[in-house]
């Protein structure tokens, strides 16, 4: 087996054996970069001497027996939304292409504290707008399991580099469903954890009170060691929650005994593609087997997430992105006035799908339609957080499909309401500030993997991942319940 | 002529005095080099994240009490979203509808009449920077250079009652507001320096009616004088406006110097849409009433108290209590003075006389000034004591104004030394008597005003230093002994 093709668990336990150095990791997955990528198109920057210096840096402080982090050496890729001091962090867009940050995101310090090297940035959809990474100003990512599909969006290059070899983990954002839709379509694990579990400082905002960073690994257990290295309070971001982190490797047991599975049917409504029906039931299945009970909830405000999502996320992201202009950094297209130069630096720095967010959401916030559309928007979130408030009541997971289809094929989504439909399961999470994890269940006939979505209350990480441990280890024995 | 009734309300921003800005750790020293003072946050870079000021929020509650607010125990953060360079995340982060104080009231004197306005809010948000256009503004400049070192610094914004009903009661007001910022130190209320800027909404309605007029924004009223003039011109020109039979459109003005009137900038229908929206960066502001309660009992006397205290306690007028008080660091060197030498009426006349006068002329700050409390205690101490004169003291306090030297010092240093001794003067007297026998004699025969010939000519033999009173009685009585 190829270095690259390893785990992050693994290769840290290699690491901590010597069986490896990590510049030898390191130069194994720039070669596999150099290799492939020109076809993948994960990366949007590929920091290759910054990674090996790191990692020589990491074999020498364990040469000499100096202090490591347990992930020291093991390295990491990022989506190009978290701002790196010193390296360029374009969010997928012209508007930033040359923008180089003088500060490091609290993720990104945590990262570098640990030792471990940033292999590069990976690719998105522009300012994290988009399900399928095509609307990166940049390049189209190609999703690894078929080239002729796309990876998903957002973090659609994150999901797509430990896919296809190019990381053994990465960082990516997830405002409405950006690392679980893309993890689902290239079967991998991604977790969304809890609004306000993980730093935002220096994320670079669509969705300020959406927006929430989460690991993406080939294994639960992967995620759950970059959960645990990321979460926790930081001081710099005000919603960021003073809870005491559990140790979420305690949680990777695979017993689910006793643990309360609720099926929603809103989730299973039309439009749901069956053999994503069938393969998520068959998870259901596999964990009631194995001593989990399952039960019924409801769940109605469901068919309100995907309007209220848009309302809420665009009018956000109007403010957010307002700063755009040419003035401090970034993009700067002349004109013959300062007036002029903030019309044309925006007209040819952002690209269609963000100009149509930003004006959906000004709409949305325009006196005279507040009241219709924003405030209405955040009245149904409160009632759709506690509909999910009261559904954890009576049950400890709730288990959804992750997207109604797997992969799809480049430009077959014209119709931007298609597009946003494709989120339609994985929206409320975010709405209800809630963690939602998911992980591969299956393929369908063209060996596309499906997604299972493992949704539970605030702060439930351990739960998620308990459960999802639990099904990928009966998925390892073979014990597919056909 | 006077039918019509004046309607005012002021809209007051005031730069807080924390040592950092509202959102970020930066300093809020004033100066420095353009774009010193910033960082990730002020600057808006992608991905920086505002964290909340605790200080910032102290001082607004403070203001807010001094103010005679309710300070509600929820408040939260909005964005205010407009588009200009010198905005670098183009909103402002302000408060909309839940502002940490609400429903004050502020007295004050106007011509001895007690006067009192009420202050609908007090918001919390940040200052924006400054921009610099190579022409008049930014359209058609050939460039437009930024300084965002001011960008962040909190401010808060006072919102009064429609409750001003002339230019003079404005201007009174505004003056009391600045005098008590100024005393609970959370403000410097510097107009020149913009720390204090005020805009003001006027319309007119005839008396005895309810509903309002047509109101007009006045922008910039960027000096007190200012404040009183523009609008008396507003006054005016809505008056004649309506004299004439025609109608005030709502609009926003602003004052042009140059022309000494008010013009128009913009529209209602061209005035912005703010969006705002509540802020999702910042969680909301939960206010313990304990904290408020404390900070409500640490408040020091305000200016008002402190006048009609002052005016019982040292039986002085109203006049001169209200030029003891309206500046802290005033009310505070009488205080101090009195602390030393009891009688307080004479410390008054000397504060808001010879000491104003040589604080006006030399332009200092009193808290500059090198003259101590207990200096000019012990000066006033030394006139009581005939050592010197009071027109000698004027002098000494000059001399201590300049160089800071004690008072005894200088009258040491100078000869100011009265000539008290009774014996000296009595042998001079008698010289001068002996000297002008006609003078006597007319004296005498009843010419009483002839007395000042001899006090003057004492004066000249001792150069100025005979204690005029003595002086005078030695003379007397002298002249009226060669009588007999
Ligand atoms: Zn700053």
């Amino acid at each position: 087996m190829e270095l690259f093709q390893r785990t992050a668990t693994e290769l840290q336990k290699m690491l901590a054996c010597s069986q490896v150095t990590s510049e030898q990791i390191v130069q194994a997955f720039i070669n596999r970069i150099e290799a492939e990528d020109s076809q993948m198109r994960a990366y949007l920057t590929i920091t290759a001497k910054e990674a090996l210096g790191a990692a020589q840096a990491s074999d020498l402080r364990r040469k000499q027996g100096q202090p490591l982090s347990k992930w020291d050496g093991v390295p990491i890729a990022v989506k190009d939304n978290m701002s790196t001091k010193n390296v360029r962090t374009t969010c997928g867009s012209k508007m930033l292409e040359e923008y180089i940050p003088p500060y490091d995101a609290t993720v990104i310090g945590r990262i570098k504290n640990a030792g471990m090297p940033i292999l590069g940035k990976t690719n998105m959809d522009e300012f994290a707008m988009g399900s399928s990474t095509e609307n990166s100003a940049f390049a189209k990512t190609h999703n690894p399991v078929n080239l002729q599909k796309v990876p998903g969006g957002s973090s659609g290059g994150s999901a797509a580099a430990v896919a296809g070899f190019e990381a053994p983990w990465s960082l990516g954002s997830d405002t409405g469903g950006s690392i679980r839709q893309p993890a689902s379509f290239c079967g991998v694990v991604g977790l969304k954890p809890t609004y306000g579990l993980v730093s935002r400082y220096g994320l670079v905002a669509y969705a300020s009170s959406l927006d929430q960073i989460g690991p993406i690994g080939h294994r639960v257990q992967d995620v759950a060691a970059l959960l645990q290295l990321i979460a926790g309070h930081d001081y710099k971001d005000s919603t960021s929650v003073t809870v005491s982190v559990p140790d979420y490797q305690a949680s990777l047991v695979a017993d689910v005994s006793g643990l309360r599975i609720g099926i929603a049917k809103e989730f299973f409504s039309e439009g749901l593609n069956n053999q994503v029906k069938s393969a998520v039931m068959r998870a259901v299945q596999n964990l009631s087997q194995a001593g989990a009970e399952v039960v019924d909830v409801s769940l109605p405000l469901t068919d309100y997430a995907i309007e209220t999502y848009y309302l809420i996320a665009t009018a956000e992201a109007s403010a957010n992105l307002a700063r755009y202009d040419g003035v401090r950094y970034g993009l700067r297209v002349a004109g013959d006035d300062s007036v002029a130069m903030f019309k044309h630096t925006r007209a040819e720095g952002f690209g269609t799908e963000v100009k149509r967010r930003i004006m959906l959401g000004t709409y949305a916030l325009s006196a005279g339609y507040y009241d219709a559309y924003y405030k209405k928007a955040q009245q149904v979130r409160t009632l759709i957080r506690r509909e999910f408030e009261q559904a954890f009541t009576q049950v400890d997971v709730i288990i959804t499909p992750t997207t109604p289809t797997t992969a799809f094929g480049f430009g077959e989504k014209k119709d931007p309401l298609e597009m946003y439909l494709s989120d339609i399961y994985t929206v409320t999470p975010n709405l209800a500030g809630v963690p939602g994890l998911s992980m591969p269940c299956g393929v369908d006939s063209n060996n596309l993997p499906i997604g299972v979505q493992m949704i539970a209350t605030h702060f439930s990480e351990p739960v998620l991942l308990r459960t999802a441990f639990a099904l990928e280890q009966i998925q390892r024995k073979g014990e597919f319940n056909e | 002529m006077s039918e019509y009734e004046v309607v005012i309300g002021l809209e007051i921003h005031a730069e807080l005095l924390t040592k950092s800005k509202i959102f970020c750790g930066c300093t809020t020293e004033f100066g420095g080099e353009p774009n010193s003072h910033c960082c990730p946050i002020c600057l808006g870079l992608p991905g920086a994240l505002p964290v909340l000021n605790e200080k910032a929020v102290e001082y607004a509650i403070k203001a807010g009490l001094a103010l005679n607010c309710q300070i509600p125990g929820y408040s939260k953060f909005d964005r205010k979203n407009y588009f200009y360079p010198d905005l670098p995340k183009a909103y402002q982060i302000s408060q909309f509808d839940l502002p940490v104080c609400v429903q004050g009231r502020v007295d004050y004197e106007l011509e001895e009449m007690q006067q009192s306005t009420g202050i609908t809010r007090v918001h919390m948000e940040e200052e924006a920077g400054k921009s610099v256009h190579s022409g008049d503004n930014i359209l058609g400049s050939d460039f437009s250079l930024m300084d965002y070192n001011r960008t962040g610094i909190p401010l808060i914004e006072i919102v009064t009652e429609p409750d001003l009903r002339s230019a003079a009661e404005a201007k009174a007001f505004l003056e009391q507001l600045k005098s008590i910022l100024q005393y609970i130190k959370v403000s410097d209320c510097k107009m020149e320096e913009g720390s204090l800027r005020c805009d003001a909404n006027v319309s007119l309605r005839l008396k005895g009616t309810k509903e309002f007029g047509t109101k007009v924004e006045i922008k910039n009223l960027n000096s007190f004088r200012a404040v009183e003039r523009v609008l008396e011109y507003e006054i005016r020109r809505q008056r004649q406006v309506y004299e004439q039979g025609g109608s005030i459109v709502q609009e926003t003005r602003t004052w042009d110097d140059s022309r000494m009137i008010t013009v128009s900038m913009r529209s209602k229908e061209e005035s912005h849409d703010y969006r705002y929206f509540p802020e999702p960066d910042l969680v909301p502001l939960e206010i313990d009433l304990n904290w408020v309660r404390s900070l409500k009992e640490g408040l020091p006397e305000l200016p008002l108290a402190k006048k009609h205290r002052l005016m019982e306690q040292y039986d002085l007028s109203s006049m001169d209590a209200d030029q003891l008080t309206t500046d802290q660091e005033m009310a505070s060197y009488f205080e101090r003075t009195v602390a030393s030498y009891t009688n307080g009426k004479v410390v008054s006349n000397w504060l808001t006389g010879d000491f104003s006068r040589l604080l006006n002329t030399s332009g200092l700050e009193i808290s500059k000034v090198k003259v101590t409390p207990q200096q000019l205690a012990e000066l006033l101490r030394l006139i009581d004591e005939g050592i010197i004169s009071g027109k000698q003291g004027k002098d000494v306090l000059t001399e201590m104004f300049c160089s800071g030297t004690a008072p005894e010092q200088i009258i040491k240093d100078k000869g100011f030394e009265q000539i008290s001794d009774s014996k000296a003067l009595e042998q001079i007297s008698a010289d001068i008597i002996a000297a002008n026998p006609q003078i006597v004699q007319r004296y005498q025969d009843g010419e009483d005003r002839l007395l000042g010939f001899f006090v003057g000519q004492v004066m000249k033999e001792t150069k100025g230093k005979a204690n005029p009173g003595l002086v005078n009685a030695l003379l007397r009585e002298k002249l009226k002994a060669t009588d007999s």
